[in-house]
């Protein structure tokens, strides 16, 4: 990213979809869904508005591969955290 | 031009073996490791709201999601006002530079005024830190998290002052990207913890 210049219109676009998305989302929550609907779709907006700050904000999207390994092997590290108690969440439900 | 100069001399000939700069590669090691410190949490979080019969979420009027929703907007706009100021000294505005670094320290510092209402009307509502699950995993997040803005805004804030004083220019505003991964950072770790605790 060092010898390009900064795509603005591309940072604008991405804060207009991080704005509408933020709205959806609270919308949605108003709707009071079950919450097997509601979690998945909380979560993958969520995901996506990640994805859009990560990739464009923080410019991952020109970014080689060195600093994307980093960054999964957090993500990595995190997911092993959750999935390794998985199968107790599913002992401890009444 | 006499400080692009002098830079440029105690800079290496050679290309470094690395292509990556030392100070982005330390910034991208630091936000794994705030990845695993923020994952623990939300992980264990995630955890023990689905396994816990005992979790008791409070109500939406002690929660306030419409004062949560504009905190939400505040740090995105601040987001945003940051790649400005990168855009702004890649191509050596530096008056625009200064101008969108103080929104975004100014929406930072509105984002803790507002938080800092949030807490005084849940903890006047009966929800603190050991009144159960929720509460304790609530002002333990956001707690972090809202310390990790004071942080940001002290980084931004040194990299405003230098800016100020002529520091940066095209082709050299590195710190002023270091500091946008950080605040953008701060930012993405909000985006998940607004839908955890206000939303569902």
């Amino acid at each position: 990213m060092d010898n390009q210049k900064s795509p603005v219109p591309l940072y604008a676009a991405v804060f207009g979809g991080l704005a509408l998305l933020t709205g959806v989302t609270v919308l949605l929550s108003y709707l009071h869904l079950s919450h097997r609907v509601a979690i998945p779709l909380a979560a993958l907006i969520a995901l996506t508005k990640c994805t859009l700050i990560a990739s464009v904000f923080m410019h991952l999207k020109w970014e080689g591969k060195a600093i994307r390994a980093l960054l999964f092997t957090g993500l990595f590290l995190v997911a092993v955290l959750v999935l390794a108690v998985l199968p107790d969440i599913g002992v401890a439900r009444p | 031009m006499g400080e692009k100069l002098m830079s440029e001399s105690a800079a290496p000939s050679f290309p470094p073996s690395t292509p990556i700069p030392s100070g982005k590669l330390g910034m991208w090691v630091f936000l794994s490791s705030e990845i695993m410190l923020f994952g623990a949490f939300i992980s264990a979080f995630i955890v023990l709201r689905m396994g816990s019969p005992n979790f008791g979420v409070p109500s939406e009027e002690i929660m306030g999601r419409p004062l949560a929703t504009v905190n939400t907007f505040l740090l995105i706009l601040s987001s945003f006002t940051m790649v400005l100021a990168l855009a702004a000294i890649q191509r050596d505005d530096r008056r625009s530079f200064a101008r969108n670094m103080i929104a975004t320290m100014g929406l930072g510092i509105l984002f803790l005024i507002v938080k800092m209402f949030e807490y005084h009307h849940k903890i006047s509502e009966g929800l603190t830190i050991s009144s159960g699950l929720f509460g304790s995993f609530y002002f333990t997040l956001t707690g972090l998290h809202a310390l990790h803005i004071i942080g940001g805004l002290v980084f931004n804030g040194y990299v405003l002052r230098n800016g100020l004083r002529g520091r940066y220019s095209a082709r050299h505003h590195e710190r002023v990207e270091y500091a946008g991964l950080y605040w953008h950072f701060v930012d993405l770790v909000w985006v998940i913890l607004f839908p955890m605790f206000y939303l569902v």
